[in-house]
């Protein structure tokens, strides 16, 4: 087997176009799943069983089914109910989905880890509910979730190829695809390799510096 | 005594507490059990305004107890609390907030919102909860932290302060929602013993500059000597003996009271 760097430049601006797709999954997944995991960890505070019972039925559900199974169901059930969204927009929004499920539970873990001190004080000052938690207890929880957060992130970037699934070409998708039009597999796929490690280095980089800027 | 409305002081034909004399606190009866464990006991008292009540008593005793149920922390499983004419148990919701205005806490573990500046912590209950301007409430926390030695700290987070310090911040704090009442548990037990006296002498200039009313859980007992209008011993969820700090310390009717004086002093 011999390595072709004619291969490596041919494939190149496949490289962009998937690698876009790919970020922009990772970015747009991230934050679906970071808000809407706060909202069901919030959801599950919630004193009533009308809430907590059918949020904790659906986010279980969710987190024990495949993504893969995911993405099919929202790729070709919903239409059949008449919503039809892009292959890229549901794509985004199943990995969302299916990571808020995990980040609700590190939102809860950070949340449980802020004293009952805190809450205390809040009470004796009198704050209303809803400011104890934008202002004193979420701070302070979110503070701590960040790493855990930014280990999903990592996560998610390797589960992002399954979007091919879905006819999506992310980096993977363009791989495959060149590697299928040229019968050349090494050059393209070491490269989306080298793609992958290279972009979760520079996240973990980033949320480092985060880390350390909250450590503030 | 009816439970869904608020007595009005003006007309009540029993008592008519204005603020500054009369009594400001009354536990009626007031019982508060940890399942099967009774912390108090069908207690009766009362505070009047201005006053500095310390409460003493063995570990165990129901101190913590009372000072959570007059701040709303804990629910009493019977009897009745009142601030000010004011219900604060048995009561709604909104009354509970009502009568929480008149009452701050200072706790043994600070409590400070590490997540906010030393002045933030002071104005964000002043501007949340009474309504006051940011520069009205900037303006009332400076004056308080000068009062508590800290003017320099304004911008500092509790974490780049001694305990001492956080602690004085949390009084500052506690001072900020002009409270009628300020509880006090045992304030100084999670500090350094070098950093105990900055605090007490802070404690003691409110004692003597203001009329705010103290109920005061400590071991420190010449600070309570200082402050102390009436010192209450406790023992197993009740008031064992009430006096004078000279009456308590010096020549206390219990053998009980006498034994836990020697065992702390
Ligand atoms: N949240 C709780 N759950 C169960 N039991 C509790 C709780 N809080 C207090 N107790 C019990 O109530 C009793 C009285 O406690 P409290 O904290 O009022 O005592 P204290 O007089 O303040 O004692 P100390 O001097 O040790 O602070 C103790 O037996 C304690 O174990
Ligand atoms: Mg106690």
């Amino acid at each position: 087997m011999k390595w072709d760097w004619s291969a490596v430049s041919g494939f190149l601006p496949h490289l962009w176009d998937g690698l876009l797709v790919t970020l922009q999954i990772l970015a747009l997944g991230s934050l679906i799943s970071f808000a809407l995991g706060l909202v069901w960890a919030l959801l599950m505070r919630v004193p009533s069983r009308w809430v907590t019972w059918p949020v904790g039925v659906v986010t279980e559900f969710v987190r024990n089914t495949p993504l893969l199974v995911q993405l099919f169901f929202l790729f070709y059930v919903l239409p059949e109910w008449g919503l039809t969204f892009s292959a890229l927009t549901t794509g985004v929004f199943a990995i969302g989905l299916h990571y808020s499920t995990y980040t609700m539970q590190v939102y809860r873990a950070g949340i449980e880890a802020v004293p009952v001190g805190q809450w205390e004080a809040a009470t004796a000052l009198n704050l209303p509910l809803r400011r104890t938690w934008t202002a004193v207890i979420l701070p302070q929880a979110v503070r701590r979730v960040v790493p855990a957060l930014g280990n999903y992130v990592i996560s998610m970037l390797k589960d992002t190829p399954m979007v091919m699934a879905i006819t999506v070409l992310e980096m993977l998708g363009q791989a495959r695809l060149y590697s299928q039009e040229h019968f050349q597999f090494t050059e393209p796929l070491t490269v989306i390799g080298v793609a992958f490690i290279v972009i979760s280095y520079l996240a973990s980089l980033a949320l480092r510096a985060l880390e350390r800027r909250l450590a503030h | 005594m009816p439970t869904d409305t608020l007595p009005n002081p003006g007309t009540d034909p029993e008592k008519t507490p204005a603020r500054g004399t009369g009594e400001l606190i009354r536990l009626e009866q007031v019982t508060k059990r940890f399942g099967s464990n009774t912390v108090l006991d069908h207690l009766d008292f009362s505070v009047d305004a201005g006053k500095h009540v310390t409460l003493i008593g063995p570990s165990g005793s129901g101190k913590t107890t009372i000072l959570r149920l007059l701040m709303t922390l804990l629910k009493p499983d019977e009897g009745t609390i009142t601030v000010d004419g004011q219900q604060l148990f048995p009561a709604s919701d909104k009354q509970v907030r009502e009568v929480r205005k008149k009452i701050g806490m200072v706790f043994q573990q600070f409590n400070l919102f590490p997540n906010m500046t030393v002045l933030r912590n002071i104005t964000e209950a002043p501007v949340t909860v009474l309504g006051l301007s940011k520069d009205e409430a900037v303006e009332r926390a400076k004056g308080l932290l000068d009062l508590v030695g800290l003017a320099d700290k304004c911008d500092a987070h509790p974490a780049q302060l001694s305990g001492g310090q956080q602690q004085r911040v949390a009084i500052a704090r506690a001072l900020a929602m002009r409270p009628q009442v300020l509880l006090l548990d045992e304030v100084t037990s999670a500090l350094d013993p070098e950093l105990v006296a900055g605090v007490l002498d802070v404690l003691r200039d409110i004692a003597r500059s203001t009329d705010i009313t103290m109920l005061c859980v400590t071991h420190e007992m010449n600070f309570a000597r200082d402050i102390s209008d009436r010192v209450l011993m406790f023992d197993h969820g009740r008031i064992i003996e009430s006096g004078t700090p000279e009456k308590i310390f010096s020549d206390p009717e219990l053998d009980r009271t006498r034994e836990f004086l020697s065992a702390v002093l």
